[in-house]
């Protein structure tokens, strides 16, 4: 993006949303707008900026103002998945797995790494349930800006505020002047790689667990049900799928049913029933028992 | 509702966090100080303590450390919310007993968070 496009869209999200960008927010425009411009049919973001420029294209303006008015990433970001991915997720692939002792999660939106990072604190925190185990967490996105910064897992005083308790930025990060660096141990557990889901995922492998959260919304409803068809067969039958809290399958694909009483949490059909069931308190099942 | 002490010898700073917590339904009491701060406590025991560091007569960590050991004083959460941004500082506050630790400068953002992590929203 050239200095005067970043310019023009600063002043044009001012004046239509009062959003303030800093100059140092360009990857976040590059990664924000470029899903709109594949959308839009528009390819490039240059032409995007073209088109806001001549006006007159109301769509294009409430998609790329909602888009960059999302908020940033932050670190345990809507709390509850990260409450699945410990009291669901891990006990069920911990009994699942127990022989192969391998655990493979993606995050396929991983931005600027919180997510990943902190999946890996979560990791981190049940090393005692997971002795020999090894973990792999792969984190993709699309723009190679934000995942150097990912990568390079330093993050400013407002970022490590969000989401992110005290404790934890004592026990796994190290000041660096007036930033915060995520430990060497914890960077070595994620792998990180470009990636863009419109790309075919075999060479990724397969994932016992996806986070695909807050980036199917960039998509038509087409592309939507296209990538989710082919998110099912990168993860297992008793593998699990998280979105984000706002998002749906219903309508897009039938290969994945919420998983109940979780929100943002997706099976494949038959593993989703089977674990509602098994997920019955004790009590109830014995009710149950009885009445059968 | 639940009842939070702002503490800080700053009034824009009371008075900017007192604009966020209302707005998260807090009823709000001032203190400029740790010994003020103190003697609000004594009078009535607050659901939430914000707290800054420095501050004359009494600063924030003695206010903590005294606050512990008086009756009922184990209750309130309390969130330090200082410029003292270094590891030797938080690590000091958290063994002295503040459940959380705000960073300065803060916006309303952090403060929600910080808030929801303790679970005071």
């Amino acid at each position: 993006m050239t200095p005067s496009e970043f310019e023009f869209l600063k002043n044009f999200l001012k004046t239509k949303s009062g959003l303030v960008l800093s100059n140092d927010k360009q990857y976040l425009v590059e990664s924000r707008l470029q899903p709109i411009a594949r959308s839009s049919k528009l390819e490039t973001l240059s032409a995007v900026i073209q088109t806001l420029q001549r006006g007159g294209n109301r769509a294009l303006e409430t998609d790329v103002i909602e888009a960059m008015t999302t908020n940033e990433s932050f670190f345990f970001r809507d709390k509850t998945p990260f409450d699945h991915f410990k009291d669901t997720m891990l006990p069920s692939l911990l009994e699942s797995r127990a022989t192969r002792r391998q655990i493979k999660i993606w995050c396929a939106a991983a931005s600027t790494g919180q997510e990943p990072y902190s999946l890996g604190i979560c990791l981190k925190e049940q090393a005692s349930k997971m002795a020999g185990w090894r973990t792999r967490i792969l984190g993709t996105d699309l723009s190679q800006e934000v995942l150097e910064k990912a990568k390079a897992g330093l993050y400013s005083q407002f970022e490590v505020q969000r989401g992110l308790p005290i404790q934890m930025l004592l026990k796994y990060f190290e000041q660096q002047g007036e930033m915060w660096q995520i430990n060497p141990d914890m960077r070595a557990m994620v792998e990180w790689r470009k990636f863009n889901l419109l790309d075919s995922f075999t060479s990724l492998g397969e994932f016992d667990i996806i986070f695909c959260r807050n980036v199917l919304i960039y998509f038509d409803q087409a592309t939507k049900s296209e990538i989710l068809g082919r998110l099912a067969k990168s993860v297992p039958d008793d593998g699990f799928l998280v979105l984000g809290a706002a998002e749906t399958v219903v309508g897009l694909t039938d290969a994945f049913k919420p998983v109940p009483g979780k929100r943002g949490l997706f099976q494949k059909k038959q593993a989703a029933q089977a674990s509602a069931g098994s997920g019955t308190s004790p009590r109830l099942a014995a009710v149950a028992g009885m009445r059968r | 509702m639940k009842q939070c002490l702002v503490v800080d010898d700053s009034s824009v700073i009371r008075k900017v966090a007192r604009r966020i917590l209302e707005d998260m339904n807090f009823e709000i009491t001032e203190a400029e100080d740790g010994q003020q701060a103190l003697d609000e406590c004594r009078k009535t025991m607050p659901d939430a303590i914000l707290l800054d560091w420095n501050m004359p007569v009494m600063d924030g960590l003695e206010f903590l450390t005294s606050l512990r050991v008086e009756e009922g004083g184990e209750n309130p959460i309390v969130v330090f919310c200082t410029t003292e941004n270094d590891v030797a500082h938080i690590a000091r506050a958290i063994r002295a007993g503040a459940n959380e630790y705000i960073m300065k400068p803060f916006d309303r953002e952090i403060v929600e968070a910080k808030f929801q992590e303790v679970g005071l929203i």
